[in-house]
């Protein structure tokens, strides 16, 4: 892994300004093509640190309701992972410079070839992937493609996995480690739950990785405790549900507010962004 | 790394792609399985259900009439249709609630396309004591009303599953989604073998009873073994309990899958024989898909086989070519459906009537003096309404 750590830098820059990172995840595609590249650029005039962008599969069978329909709208307008490869192209150009993740599931990187998948990731400035159904047991052939191409493969951790494993997840990246906060799917939540502290400190004390935390997080409330105990945070299906609230014209607007306001860099009174993390 | 303590791929199939929630679960299973196959006391439990509950063994069958008619080859029928609740299903589901309550898991999730595997679970979780939830595409709860009143007449929920395409591979995603969120205090019975390792190995050896069974019914009433067996595959456990047990014997294995409406009409569910490989519900094997490896919709007039991926096990068994795999469509089962139930007066399920079909057209080829075995998974009372509807009569 000689390339440029992005995704390991960027936790620590937030880190060096004593915050938590934030990382945002988008379905690809939704709820239009022409939607993606202008809220990948919101999220980054929000203040995210980090983006995931959902590649689209017909059987998310780890997510919620939320993330499931994103995919079934994606789907219906034809979006494959070679457009997604695109989207990130174009987002480069039109001035998005956040490392980007691909996160999914494997068959769709299965049927567009493993070197080819992190190949066409270099190219179009995809710095990783998450690959919900690819735990490291069965990940060699994509984690050699991943090495040879300089892209990195994000394991994920959660609260059923035992202490010995974590080792086994840790060696598989330089990046950091994704904590799942719980027992279930994807999709926003009321409350944070409640053995999250102790799940994490389990997790840290097998690994010096960052590590981030995501599923169910929705609220300033929960980034704000979320940042207590992970070095990142991740929001993504309440990030879908502030783009269902807007209306059409105004998604990237509303969006990057809801960024603003969720990551603290927009303050309670509406007073407007107190800190910026840049604008296109 | 933990040692494999039984081989999770077939060949280059198979495997475990799962979320890592559920990882530390099927390690557990895997060796709650390996110690179960061990114990005497599992064995004996199981064996003694099958026995006084399912009706064990199930008898082997000589088709005289169906044999004459076709001028070939004797045809045999393993009665699978005989076994309590009308289907093989009952040796997987009643074999992992043993397994579930050895884990101490009291609550039992299941997915179902026709029905069949949700009523042999909600059975044997009556049976057993156990809670019971059934996932069904809203689909197929409109198809199988019948059946869906007969989970629910034996406790079990049946929840329908209104999402992607409302049929069994969207009822396994919504099953796989509860077990992600219950999996400390819930098993999942999958229906079939198929799912991510140990699921297809231990479906095998719940199901490997048919084939155990044939083999020595057909040498004690044969006086030798079958020149062939033959059986329907969706998931492809029926054909896996058949085949299995002669997979070292000159046995001809043809597994027949559902060509629905044609291979050409892209409206099928023949995975084996028009699909390619790829990953779904945790494991690799052949799926149909479309180029960009998204999952494609299928099609079947039986409910069974309706299922857009097939065992892992019986990839492996294509490309060794130890087995050959064929399809049959609508109309065709159809036929096969008649045939046997004129000249036999056994009612096939729609699934197996694919086999019978296919058995037909090898008994003329094979012609006389030679035997075939056909693995006659179910009973057709659930397809009435499909069978009547297809006929063009209204009931």
């Amino acid at each position: 892994m000689s390339e440029e750590n992005r995704l390991r830098s960027a936790i620590e820059a937030a880190k060096g300004e004593g915050r938590p990172a934030f990382i945002a995840y988008l379905t690809a595609g939704y709820p239009t093509r022409a939607d993606t590249v202008p809220l990948l650029l919101a999220l980054q005039a929000g203040g995210a640190d980090i983006v995931e962008l959902g590649v689209p599969f017909s059987d998310p069978l780890a997510d919620g309701t939320t993330i499931q329909r994103a995919n079934e709208v994606a789907l219906a307008q034809g979006v494959t992972i070679e457009e997604c490869f695109r989207f990130a192209e174009e987002a480069r150009t039109a001035g998005f410079r956040l490392p980007l993740i691909f996160m999914g599931y494997y068959n769709p990187v299965l049927a567009y070839g493993e070197r080819r998948t992190a190949a066409r990731a270099r190219d179009s400035g995809v710095d990783g992937f998450i690959v919900v159904d690819l735990p490291p047991e069965e990940a060699g052939d994509f984690l050699g493609a991943c090495r040879a191409y300089g892209r990195r493969f994000i394991p994920l951790a959660a609260p059923t996995t035992p202490d010995a494993r974590i080792p086994l997840l840790a060696s598989v990246t330089d990046a950091f480690l994704y904590c799942v906060s719980v027992t279930g799917v994807t999709g926003a939540r009321e409350s944070l739950p409640p053995e999250l502290p102790e799940f994490v400190a389990r997790v840290r004390r097998q690994t010096t990785l960052p590590l981030a935390v995501g599923f169910g997080i929705s609220r300033r409330e929960h980034v704000v405790r979320v940042g207590e105990l992970a070095d990142a945070v991740v929001v993504g299906s309440a990030i879908l549900a502030a783009i269902d609230a807007a209306d059409a014209e105004q998604r990237a607007a509303r969006l990057q507010e809801y960024v603003e306001d969720v990551t603290g860099r927009r303050r309670a009174d509406g007073d407007g962004p107190s800190r910026l993390g840049g604008t296109p | 790394m933990n040692q494999e303590r039984v081989p999770s791929r077939f060949g280059d199939f198979g495997g475990r792609y799962i979320p890592e929630t559920l990882v530390a679960a099927h390690e557990e299973l895997e060796a709650a399985y390996l110690e179960a196959k061990e114990d005497p006391s599992f064995q004996q439990e199981y064996e003694e259900l099958l026995r006084t509950y399912v009706g064990r063994p199930t008898p082997l069958y000589f088709a005289r009439r169906l044999t004459e008619e076709c001028g070939g080859a004797r045809i045999w029928l393993k009665r699978e249709d005989l076994a309590h609740t009308g289907a093989h299903k009952i040796n997987n589901a009643l074999g992992q609630a043993l397994l579930a309550k050895r884990l101490g898991k009291r609550r039992i999730i299941a997915e179902t396309g026709a029905g069949q595997h949700g009523v042999a679970t909600a059975t044997a979780c009556a049976m057993l004591g156990l809670e019971c939830v059934v996932y069904m595409g809203s689909e197929d709860v409109r198809r199988q009303s019948l059946n869906v009143f007969r989970m629910k007449m034996l406790g079990a929920t049946v929840v329908p599953v209104e999402s992607g395409s409302r049929t069994l591979k969207d009822a396994i995603n919504e099953a796989m989604r509860d077990w992600v969120t219950n999996v400390r205090t819930t098993h999942y019975v999958i229906g079939s073998a198929i799912g991510p390792h140990p699921f297809p190995t231990i479906v095998r050896d719940f199901q490997s009873v048919i084939g155990r069974e044939a083999r020595a019914q057909m040498l004690e009433q044969a006086g030798k073994l079958p020149d062939a067996a033959v059986a329907c595959v969706g998931g492809g456990s029926n054909a896996i309990g058949l085949f299995h047990p002669f997979l070292d014997d000159p046995v001809r294995l043809v597994g027949v899958e559902a060509a629905g409406e044609g291979l050409r009409s892209g409206k099928h569910a023949a995975s084996l024989v028009a699909g390619r490989p790829g990953v779904l519900h945790g494991t690799k094997t052949y799926l149909l898909q479309d180029e960009w490896g998204q999952i494609l919709p299928t099609h079947s007039i039986s409910a069974g086989l309706d299922y857009p991926g097939v065992g892992p096990e019986h990839a492996w068994l294509k490309t060794s070519e130890r087995a050959e795999y064929v399809a049959v469509d609508d109309r065709q089962a159809l036929e096969g459906f008649l045939a046997l139930t004129r000249t036999e007066g056994i009612i096939p399920a729609l699934e197996p009537a694919h086999a019978v079909y296919w058995a037909i057209q090898l008994a003329r080829e094979l012609g006389p003096g030679r035997d075939i075995l056909i693995g006659l998974s179910g009973r057709g009372d659930k397809d009435m309404h499909t069978v009547a509807e297809a006929l063009g009569v209204t009931l």
